[in-house]
C-alpha cells in the first residue's frame, strides 16, 4: 500500500494505492493559518484505520516550508559570507546579520587567503549577543574545497552553536550567491521543520510507521525525514512537482511532451524530455530567492478556468491573470473561460443559463452571438497556453552549450503530446489539440494527480564529484567527501565511483536495491596543461538517483 | 536579491570544450574552463539584464567578404573556426537589433593574426572574426563607420592587413612593442594603404607597461581619436595576454586595469582574442571586462595575487607612453597631408611581404598592388605564393569603388585568369565573390 499526500495552497489531496489501484482519496480544503496543524490532522485521519504493516511508503508534499519563506515567518540568522574576489557582495545581504569574512579560495580549490580566528570570534560574540542561533556558511568555490566552511562550523560548534547549515552541504553546484540563498534559508525555516518533522515523526511512532515517511522535493523526488531535518530547503515547492509527478504516471510513452496542470486562476506548463520531466537548469527560486535546489522545470501562467475576462475599447479580449472569483456559472461575479466552455457543453458543472448570460455579456461588448463569444473565448484560451508553450520551448532550446558537438547535434526538444490535468483539463483538450495540433490527453484520475504522483515518487539525489589529480584530491560536497587520489587518476575511475557512492548512500537510507538506479548525468576531463606538459586532469562528474516511479504505469492505451 | 545590469549585455560564451589545435597547444580545451567556472560561480546567468546566447554558424559567404582562403573555405576553416566567427557575428546582430545594448563574444579560437589571404593557421588564427563580422553587419545593417581597438598583447597584423586600406574601419592597435614580441610588426609608422592612410594606428608599448601607462594611452590618445571618427560602432578586440601572469608575453596589466579599460572605452562589442593565462588571469579579466560591459562594480574583482606595489610602473616607461602618444597623435592629425605628401602622383603603391604561418610553418611571399584612385580608396591586387604551394592572385574592390575602378579590377581579372592556378575577385561593391581554379 502506498499512500500520496498532497497539502496544497487550497486543497489537501490524499490518495491511497494498492497494486496501483486507487482504494480511497480524499480532498479537503487547506487549512491555511495553521498549515502544520493541517497537515499532520490529515495524516491522523488518514491513517485512522489503516495497519501499519500494510503500508510500503508513505510521501508527504506540504507548503509548510514554502509558507513560512512566502510569509516570511523565519528564525534570524547569522550569515558567515567569505566571499574572496569577485561581484560586490551586498547584494548578498539576505541574514539578520551578515559577516562578509576575511578569507579566499580559488576556482581550483586553492586557499590563496586565510581566515582570520580573531574575526570570526568577535562575530560570533556579536551573535551571542543578539541571542541569534540559526547561522548559515558559504565560502565561495566552497564546492571545491569546503576546508573554510567546515573550519567555521568547527568553530561555531565550540561555542554552541547548533543550528548550522554549510553551502557544500547543500549543493555540490557553482553559483556562490544561489548557495548563499540558499543556506540562509534552509537555516531560517530550520527550527520549523524540524518542529514539525518531529510532531510527525510521533504520530508515526505511535501508529508503527517509523521509517516510512518521505517528504516530497521539487525535483519529484523524496526526501528521508532524518535528511528533511537537517536540509528542509529540499522540501519547498514541492507542490508543483507532485502534479508532474502524477501526470508522468498517466504518460509512460518515451517521448517529448507538454504538460499542462490547469487551474482556476494559472496553468502551469512543464515538459518531457523523452518521457523525463525537464529540471530548471540552476535551482529554483523562491520569492526574491534564487537557490540551487533542483526542481522540475515548471512555468506558471496567469491563465486559469476561473480568470476574469475583460473586452477593451479596440475589442481586445484579455483573459487573466487576474481571478474575481467563481464563474457566474457557479455564482461568480463575472465572466469567465470556465463559462465558455460551459456554455459549449464542455463542462458539466454550475448553472448553464448562468454562463449563457455571462457569454452574451461578452457577445454585446464583440458585436457577436453568445455562441461567437464562447467560441472566441474558448480558442483564445487555447491560443495563450501555445504561445506561451512555444516561447517557453524557444528559451529551452536555446539553452547554452559549450562543445561543437552539442551546438551541432544537440537534442531539441519537440512535443509530440500534451498531457493535460486539472478542473477545466477535459473541456480545453479538443481545443489544445487543435491549436498544437498534436494530441492532449487527459488521464482519467487528474484530480488526484498531484496526490498519485506524490505516493509514487522515490528518492532522488545528485552529487557532483570533482577530482584534481595534480592536487592530487577528490572532492563530493554533498557527501562532505574529500579523499585523496593518485595522479592517475581517470574518468573511468572518478564515474564509478560516483556511482558507488550513490549506491551505497542510497543503501544506508534503506533503500531497495531494486529502486536504486543511477545514471551519469554530466562527466568530464580537461587534461591540465603547463608549460608545454600535462600536470594532471581536472575531472567533473556529475550522478544522480535517477528520478522515477516507483511502479510504471501498466495500463495499455 | 537579485542584481540589476546597468547595460544590457549579451554574452556569447563558447569554450568549445570538445576542440585543440593540439593537446598541449595553448589554444586547447582547457583554456576557458577555468573563466566558465568563475562567472557561474559568481552567478552572472541569474544578473537581470545580462543574456547569454549560443553562437550560430558562420557560413562560406561571411567569409568570402573578408578573406581570400586558399583554395577555398571549405579547405581552410573547420567548424570550430565558423562557430567563433558565427559567435562574433552573433555578437554583433544582438547589438544591431538592440536586443542588447553592448555584447561580449568569449569565443575560441581567435582571429586577429588572420590576414586577407589565408593559406593556413598563423598565431592560432585561421579566420579574423572581428573583420567578418564587421563586414557581416555592414552588409546586413547598411554600410558604417567601425572602429576596431585590439587591446590584445600581440600586434593585430591580421585585422591590420585586412582593414590596410579602407577608410571607413579605424583599426587602433595596442601591444607590446614588434621588436620584443610575435608577431614583430604593429610600427608607428605602417599608417595604411593609399586610400586610407592614417586610419591604421599602431601603439607599440613597452614591455613592463602596467596599467597606469595602458589607461594613460586610452584617456590621452585613443578616446581622442575616436572622438574625432566619430564611428557608428566601437568594437574591441579583447585580447586578454597584457596580463602581468601571462606566460607569452611581459606586460604588467591587471584584471582591474583591463575592467577599466573595457569602461573608458565603452565598445559595443567586446570579442575575446589571445589570453593564454588561463588560471591565474582569464577568469578575473573576463570577469572584470562583463562587469564593466554591463555597468557593475568591478571594484573587487582582483586576482589572488594581486599587488599594485609590484605592478608599478617606472617613470621611464611613463615618459616613454607619453611622448609615443604625442607622435601618434600628430601622425593622426596630419593624415592628410602625410598621405598627399607619401602618394601624390603614383600611379600604384607596390609593397613586397613575406608572411610567416607559425602554426602551419608556411612561408608565403606576396606582391601587393594598391592603385592610386582620388574618386575612391583604390583596388587591391595581391600575388601570392607560398614555398610549398602555387601562384595565386587576389583581387579585391573596395565597398564605394568608382565605376573604372570596377572595370579595371575585372581587367585584371579576365587577363590573367589562365597565369594562376587560382585566381579570386572580391567584389564587395556588389557582395560578389569570384573565382577560378
Amino acid at each position: 500500500m502506498l499512500i500520496g499526500l498532497d497539502v496544497g495552497g487550497t486543497q489537501t489531496d490524499a490518495v491511497i494505492l494498492e497494486q496501483q489501484k486507487i482504494v480511497k482519496s480524499v480532498k479537503v480544503p487547506t487549512n491555511n493559518t495553521d498549515i502544520e496543524r493541517s497537515t499532520l490532522n490529515v495524516i491522523s485521519k488518514l491513517l485512522e484505520d489503516i495497519s501499519a504493516s500494510d503500508v510500503e511508503n508513505i510521501n508527504i508534499s506540504t507548503t509548510l516550508a514554502t509558507n513560512s519563506i512566502i510569509e516570511n515567518k523565519m528564525a534570524p540568522v547569522g550569515m558567515f559570507i567569505e566571499t574572496g574576489p569577485g561581484i560586490s557582495p551586498n547584494f548578498l545581504k539576505c541574514g539578520a546579520y551578515n559577516f562578509f569574512i576575511k578569507g579566499c579560495i580559488d576556482h581550483r580549490g586553492t586557499i590563496t587567503s586565510c581566515l582570520s580566528h580573531q574575526e570570526l570570534m568577535k562575530k560570533i560574540n556579536l551573535l551571542k549577543n543578539q541571542e541569534i542561533e540559526a547561522i548559515g556558511v558559504v565560502t565561495k568555490f566552497s564546492t571545491r574545497n569546503p576546508a573554510h566552511e567546515l573550519k567555521i562550523k568547527e568553530i561555531l560548534e565550540k561555542e554552541n552553536f547548533k543550528n548550522i547549515s554549510m553551502g557544500h552541504e547543500i549543493s555540490g553546484k557553482l553559483n556562490f550567491p544561489r548557495r548563499v540563498f540558499s543556506t540562509y534559508l534552509n537555516s531560517a525555516i530550520y527550527q520549523t521543520m524540524e518542529q514539525f518533522i518531529t510532531s510527525l515523526e510521533n504520530i508515526l511512532r505511535k501508529k508503527g510507521f517509523t521509517n516510512k515517511i518521505q517528504m516530497l522535493k521539487a525535483d519529484g523526488g523524496t526526501l528521508h525525514l532524518n535528511q528533511a531535518k537537517t536540509l528542509p530547503i529540499n522540501t519547498i515547492l514541492s507542490g508543483p512537482a507532485a502534479s508532474v509527478m502524477g501526470c508522468w504516471y498517466f504518460f509512460p510513452e518515451k517521448e517529448d511532451a507538454i504538460l499542462l496542470d490547469i487551474g482556476g486562476t494559472t496553468t502551469d506548463i512543464s515538459f518531457l524530455a523523452n518521457g523525463v520531466p525537464l529540471f530548471e537548469p540552476q535551482g529554483i527560486t523562491i520569492q526574491k530567492y534564487p537557490t540551487l535546489i533542483p526542481a522540475i522545470y515548471t512555468v506558471p501562467i496567469g491563465l486559469g478556468g476561473d480568470s476574469s475576462i475583460s473586452v477593451g475599447q479596440d475589442k481586445k479580449i484579455k483573459i487573466g491573470p487576474e481571478r474575481k472569483g467563481n464563474a457566474m456559472a457557479l455564482g461568480g461575479p463575472s465572466p469567465t473561460p470556465t463559462d465558455a466552455f460551459i456554455y459549449l457543453g464542455l463542462l458539466k458543472i454550475g448553472d448553464v443559463n448562468l454562463a449563457e448570460s455571462a457569454m452574451a455579456q461578452i457577445g454585446r461588448q464583440l458585436d457577436t452571438d453568445v455562441r461567437g463569444a464562447s467560441e472566441t473565448i474558448y480558442q483564445l484560451f487555447g491560443k495563450i497556453i501555445k504561445n506561451h508553450s512555444i516561447k517557453i520551448l524557444d528559451e529551452i532550446n536555446e539553452h547554452p552549450v559549450y562543445t561543437i558537438y552539442e551546438l551541432l547535434h544537440g537534442k531539441k526538444l519537440i512535443p509530440k503530446k500534451i498531457v493535460a490535468i486539472g478542473g477545466p483539463a477535459q473541456a480545453c483538450a479538443p481545443i489544445l489539440e487543435d491549436i498544437f495540433n498534436i494530441p492532449c490527453y487527459v488521464p482519467e484520475y487528474f484530480s488526484v494527480a498531484n496526490a498519485i504522483g506524490a505516493a509514487l515518487s522515490k528518492e532522488t539525489m545528485e552529487i557532483n564529484l570533482f577530482a584534481d589529480t595534480q592536487k592530487k584530491r577528490l572532492i563530493v560536497p554533498e557527501l562532505n567527501k574529500i579523499e585523496k587520489i593518485n595522479s592517475s587518476y581517470g574518468l573511468d575511475q572518478a564515474e564509478k565511483e560516483a556511482v558507488n557512492l550513490i549506491q551505497s548512500y542510497a543503501i544506508k537510507l534503506g533503500i531497495k536495491p531494486e529502486l536504486i538506479e543511477t545514471d551519469i548525468v554530466e562527466s568530464n576531463e580537461f587534461n591540465m596543461v603547463r608549460g608545454f606538459s600535462t600536470v594532471g586532469k581536472n575531472i567533473r562528474v556529475k550522478a544522480q538517483l535517477k528520478p522515477g516511479l516507483l511502479y510504471k504505469n501498466r495500463e495499455n492505451r | 536579491m537579485i542584481l540589476k545590469a546597468k547595460n544590457k549585455l549579451g554574452i556569447i560564451f563558447f569554450p568549445a570544450f570538445d576542440w585543440a589545435i593540439s593537446p598541449n597547444h595553448p589554444e586547447r580545451e582547457e583554456r576557458l574552463l577555468y573563466t566558465m567556472d568563475q562567472l557561474t560561480e559568481e552567478g552572472i546567468q541569474d544578473i537581470e539584464g545580462i543574456k547569454f546566447y549560443n553562437p550560430k554558424m558562420a557560413i562560406a559567404k561571411d567569409i568570402e567578404r573578408v578573406h581570400f582562403c586558399i583554395p577555398d573555405v571549405s579547405h581552410r576553416v573547420s567548424q570550430s573556426h565558423l562557430i567563433s566567427a558565427g559567435g562574433a557575428i552573433t555578437a554583433g546582430e544582438i547589438v544591431m537589433n538592440k536586443e542588447v545594448q553592448k555584447s561580449f563574444a568569449i569565443v575560441r579560437p581567435p582571429g586577429h593574426h588572420a590576414q586577407k589571404v589565408v593559406w593556413g593557421d598563423r598565431g592560432f588564427c585561421i579566420i579574423n572574426i572581428e573583420a567578418i563580422m564587421a563586414e557581416h553587419l555592414r552588409q546586413k545593417f547598411g554600410h558604417k563607420k567601425i572602429a576596431i581597438v585590439d587591446t590584445d598583447c600581440h600586434h593585430g597584423d591580421g585585422t591590420q592587413n585586412i582593414f590596410w586600406n579602407d577608410p571607413d574601419t579605424l583599426y587602433i592597435s595596442l601591444h607590446q612593442d614588434g621588436r620584443t614580441l610575435y608577431p614583430g610588426t604593429g610600427f608607428i609608422d605602417e599608417l595604411g594603404g593609399p586610400g586610407a592612410y592614417g586610419y591604421n594606428i599602431n601603439i607599440p608599448l613597452p614591455p613592463k607597461t602596467g596599467d597606469e601607462g595602458y589607461l594613460y594611452v586610452i584617456d590621452n590618445l585613443v578616446l581622442p581619436i575616436l572622438n574625432e571618427y566619430q564611428p557608428d560602432l566601437i568594437i574591441n578586440s579583447a585580447g586578454q595576454d597584457n596580463h602581468y601572469s601571462d606566460p607569452l608575453t611581459n606586460m604588467n596589466i591587471s584584471a582591474l586595469g583591463y575592467a577599466q579599460l573595457s569602461e573608458k572605452l565603452n565598445a559595443d562589442i567586446a570579442v575575446l582574442e589571445g589570453g593564454y593565462s588561463i588560471e591565474g588571469a582569464l577568469p578575473y579579466v573576463n570577469l572584470g571586462l562583463v562587469l564593466a560591459m554591463a555597468g557593475l562594480d568591478y571594484s573587487q574583482v582582483k586576482e589572488p595575487d594581486y599587488s599594485p606595489e609590484k605592478l608599478k610602473q617606472s617613470p621611464k616607461i611613463t615618459d616613454y607612453i607619453k611622448r609615443l602618444c604625442e607622435i601618434i597623435y600628430q601622425n593622426w592629425k596630419n593624415r592628410n597631408e602625410l598621405s598627399y605628401k607619401k602618394f601624390n602622383h603614383q600611379e600604384k603603391i607596390t609593397r613586397k611581404r613575406q608572411v610567416y604561418y607559425d602554426t602551419d610553418s608556411i612561408n608565403e611571399n606576396q606582391t601587393e598592388e594598391i592603385y592610386v584612385c582620388n574618386h575612391c580608396s583604390g583596388i587591391r591586387v595581391i600575388q601570392s605564393q607560398t614555398d610549398h604551394g602555387f601562384p595565386i592572385m587576389a583581387i579585391t574592390i573596395p565597398k564605394k569603388a568608382c565605376k573604372l575602378c570596377r572595370s579595371h579590377a575585372y581587367e585584371i581579372y579576365q587577363q590573367n585568369r589562365f597565369n594562376f592556378k587560382h585566381i579570386y575577385l572580391q567584389d564587395c561593391t556588389h557582395d560578389l565573390f569570384l573565382s577560378k581554379q
